[in-house]
C-alpha cells in the first residue's frame, strides 16, 4: 500500500470526523445544558440536506442552500423545542427517547411525503470541483478539504462562542445550575430555545455539507447519529472538547480501519476470506473502541465524574 | 380482582377466540396477523423485564431479536442443504426442528445480553441507551458486512420449520404453538416479578444505594434481569423469523429497537400485559393506517407523542387506572 493512499484515507477519516464533530456538538451541548436526549437530531441533519437541496435546485446557488439549510434546520430546531421539547426537561430519558423516536418518525415520513421516496442530489459548485495537490504531491478533492477546513472553523468558533461571549457564560452557567441562573435574571427557557436551535444549525449544516458528496434521502440522518452517540460516549457526554476528539477518533478509526484491516489479514488469509473477515470487522470497529473506552473510563474521555 | 387483572383476563380470552372465529370463517391471514402480533408482544415482554422491572432503558433490543432470528436461519439454512455447520473438531449439523432452534436462539441471545450487558451496565442514564443503541448497530453492521449467511439480502428458509406432531405450515397450528410459548414466558414473567429476585430488582430500580446498603449488588442484579430479558426477545426473533421464513439484518436495525419499546409504552411498561396490548394496537394500525395512506408513520409518530407526552401509563394506564405501576 502506498503512503499516498494512506494519506488520502487519514484526510477522508479527518473529514468524516469533522463532519460527526458538528452533530455532537449539537448533541452533547443539549445534553450538557438542558440534560436531554434527542434523537431526532439526526431528521435535522436531514432537513438540513433536503433544505440545500432544494435551494440549491431552485437558485443553483451553492451559498444560498448553505444558508437555506441553517435557516431551516435552526427554525426546524426552535419550532420543535418550543412544541414538544421543553415538555420533556423534567421526564425521565425513558419519555425524552420516545417522544423524539416520535418525531423522527413525523420528520421522515413527513419529508418522504413532501419530496418523493427518490433520493435528491445536491451538486459541488464549480469552484469548489476538481482535485487539489498537497504538499507531497496528494491529489486530493478540493470539496473534502473545503469541509476538513470548515468543520475546523466551526469548531474554534464554537470554542470562541462558549469561552468568550455572554452567551457562551450562560450556557456554561446552565450546565452547573440552571436554578441559580434563572434566580439571577435569565431567561432559561429563551437560553434553551437558543441552544437548541443552535446545535439544530450545527446539524443542518453538516446535513448540506455532506449532502453534495452523498445522495440526499429519507433516513440519512440515522447512521450519523448513531456515530455521533458513539462520539459522545467516546468523548465525555456535554464536553465539547470531549466531542472534538471522540469525532477525529472515530472518523480515523472507521475510515483507516477499512483501509488497514483487510489489508493486515492478508497476511495470514487468502484474499477474498481477509476482505470479508476484514471489511466485517472493520464494520465494528469504532464500537470495540467504544468498548475499550468504557472499560477504562466510564464516564468518557473528558466526561465529568457521574 | 383487580380492573387490570379483568383487562389481562380479556386480553387472552381476546387472543384465544378472534383466531379461532378466523378459522372458523375461514380467514388465515387475520390468524398470520394475530401470530405476528404475539411474537412482537413476546419480544416486548422480554424487553419489558429489563424496562418495567430494571428501569434499563435498553434501546438494543434488536440485536438479541435479531440473533434469535439469525440462529433459526442458520441452523435451518445449513439442515435444508445438508451441509453441516462445523465438521472439526467435532460434527455440528443444522436443523429443522423448532424446539432445538429456539434452545440455540435462547442461548446465543443470553449469551450476548450478558457480554453486552456487563459492558453497558457499568453505566448508567443516557450513556446506557447511547451504548446498548451502539452495540445493537455494531451487530447490525456485522450481519450486513459478514457475507456467509445473505449479508444485506438476508437469508431464506423454504419450509417452516418442524414441531412434533403438528403442521407447522398450518397457521392456526403454528398459532397455537406462539400463543403457548407466550403464555408460558407472561406467566414465569409474572411469578419473577413477585419473587425476591424481581423485588429486589423493583427495589434496585427506586433506590440503587439501599439495595447496596443491605448487601445486594444492583450491578448483579441488573446483569441477570438484562440476561433474561434478551433471551425472550431472542426467542421472540426466532419465532418472528421462523413466521416469516426470513432473516434480514432489518431484524438487528435500531428502528426495530425503537418498535419493541413503543409496543411496551403503548401497552403501558411495567404492566405484565403492557406489551402484550401494544403490539396488538401497533399491528391494528399498521392494518388500518397502513390501508389508508402510505405514510402511515406519520400518524403512529403523533399518537406515540401524544401517549408520551398526555396519557403516562399507556393504554393499561389509562384504563385500569395507577397500580403499583413505575411511576
Amino acid at each position: 500500500m502506498s503512503l499516498i493512499l494512506f494519506a488520502e484515507q487519514v484526510l477522508n477519516g479527518l473529514q468524516l470526523g469533522v463532519m460527526l464533530f458538528l452533530m455532537a456538538a449539537g448533541l452533547t451541548l443539549v445534553f450538557g445544558v438542558m440534560g436531554l436526549i434527542n434523537l431526532a437530531h439526526g431528521s435535522l441533519f436531514m432537513i438540513g440536506a433536503f433544505a440545500a437541496a432544494a435551494v440549491a435546485g431552485a437558485t443553483g446557488s451553492f451559498l444560498l442552500a448553505l444558508m437555506a439549510a441553517l435557516a431551516a434546520a435552526a427554525a426546524a430546531g426552535a419550532l420543535v423545542e418550543l412544541v414538544v421539547i421543553r415538555r420533556l426537561y423534567n421526564r425521565d430519558h425513558l419519555d425524552q427517547v420516545l417522544a423524539t423516536f416520535a418525531l423522527i418518525l413525523i420528520f421522515s415520513e413527513g419529508t418522504r411525503w413532501v419530496f418523493g421516496s427518490f433520493p435528491l442530489f445536491l451538486n459541488i459548485p464549480d469552484y469548489l470541483a476538481g482535485p487539489v495537490t498537497l504538499p507531497g504531491g496528494i491529489q486530493y478533492p478540493f470539496y473534502r478539504l473545503t469541509l476538513i477546513l470548515i468543520g475546523l472553523a466551526v469548531a474554534l468558533g464554537l470554542f470562541l462562542l462558549i469561552s468568550r461571549t455572554r452567551l457562551g457564560i450562560q450556557i456554561r452557567a446552565g450546565e452547573n445550575d440552571r436554578e441559580m441562573i434563572a434566580a439571577l435574571g435569565i431567561n432559561i427557557s429563551g437560553l434553551y430555545t437558543i441552544v437548541f436551535a443552535l446545535g439544530a444549525a450545527l446539524a443542518g449544516l453538516a446535513g448540506a455539507l455532506v449532502g453534495a458528496i452523498q445522495s440526499v434521502q429519507v433516513g440519512m440522518g440515522e447512521p450519523v447519529l448513531i456515530l455521533a452517540f458513539v462520539v459522545i460516549v467516546i468523548g465525555g457526554i456535554g464536553s465539547i472538547k470531549g466531542a472534538l476528539v471522540g469525532s477525529i477518533l472515530v472518523g480515523l478509526t472507521d475510515t483507516l480501519g477499512g483501509l488497514l484491516l483487510p489489508e493486515l489479514f492478508r497476511q495470514f488469509m487468502d484474499s477474498s476470506a481477509a476482505s470479508s473477515a476484514g471489511s466485517a470487522l472493520a464494520s465494528m470497529l469504532i464500537y470495540i473502541l467504544m468498548a475499550a473506552v468504557l472499560i477504562v473510563r466510564p464516564t468518557g474521555l473528558f466526561g465529568a465524574k457521574a | 380482582m383487580s380492573r387490570e387483572q379483568i383487562l389481562n383476563a380479556a386480553v387472552m380470552l381476546a387472543l384465544v377466540a378472534f383466531p379461532l372465529w378466523a378459522w372458523a370463517t375461514d380467514e388465515p391471514f387475520l390468524i398470520t396477523l394475530t401470530t405476528k402480533a404475539a411474537i412482537l408482544a413476546l419480544a416486548g415482554v422480554g424487553l419489558n423485564i429489563a424496562l418495567g422491572l430494571g428501569g434499563l432503558v435498553s434501546l438494543g433490543h434488536a440485536a438479541f431479536f435479531g440473533i434469535g432470528g439469525y440462529a433459526m436461519g442458520v441452523l435451518a439454512s445449513h439442515a435444508q442443504l445438508y451441509d453441516p455447520i462445523l465438521e472439526t473438531p467435532f460434527l455440528i449439523e443444522g436443523t429443522k426442528s423448532m424446539p432445538i432452534i429456539w434452545l440455540v436462539a435462547i442461548t446465543a441471545s443470553g449469551l450476548a445480553a450478558l457480554a453486552i450487558g456487563a459492558l453497558s451496565l457499568r453505566t448508567s442514564g443516557v450513556y446506557f441507551i447511547m451504548i446498548t443503541l451502539a452495540f445493537g448497530q455494531m451487530l447490525y453492521f456485522f450481519a450486513i458486512s459478514w457475507p456467509a449467511y445473505g449479508g444485506e439480502d438476508g437469508l431464506s428458509i423454504y419450509v417452516r420449520n418442524d414441531f412434533p406432531g403438528l403442521n407447522t405450515l398450518d397457521p392456526i397450528q403454528f398459532y397455537v404453538i406462539v400463543l403457548a410459548l407466550l403464555a408460558a414466558v407472561l406467566f414465569l414473567t409474572s411469578r419473577l416479578a413477585k419473587s425476591s429476585f424481581g423485588l429486589a430488582l423493583n427495589a434496585a430500580r427506586q433506590s440503587p444505594m439501599r439495595v447496596e446498603t443491605v448487601g445486594i449488588s444492583p450491578y448483579r442484579l441488573r446483569l441477570i434481569a438484562f440476561t433474561i430479558s434478551g433471551m425472550i426477545t431472542g426467542l421472540a426473533g426466532a419465532l418472528f423469523a421462523d413466521l416469516n421464513r426470513f432473516v434480514s439484518p432489518t431484524m438487528l436495525s435500531w428502528q426495530t429497537s425503537g418498535e419493541i419499546m413503543v409496543f411496551v409504552i403503548i401497552g403501558g411498561v411495567a404492566r405484565l400485559f403492557g406489551p402484550v396490548v401494544g403490539a396488538m394496537l401497533f399491528i391494528l394500525l399498521e392494518h388500518l393506517l397502513g390501508g389508508l395512506s402510505d405514510y402511515w408513520h406519520v400518524y403512529l409518530g403523533v399518537l406515540l407523542l401524544l401517549i408520551v407526552l398526555f396519557a403516562r401509563g399507556g393504554v393499561i394506564g389509562s384504563l385500569a387506572g395507577r397500580g403499583k405501576a413505575h411511576d
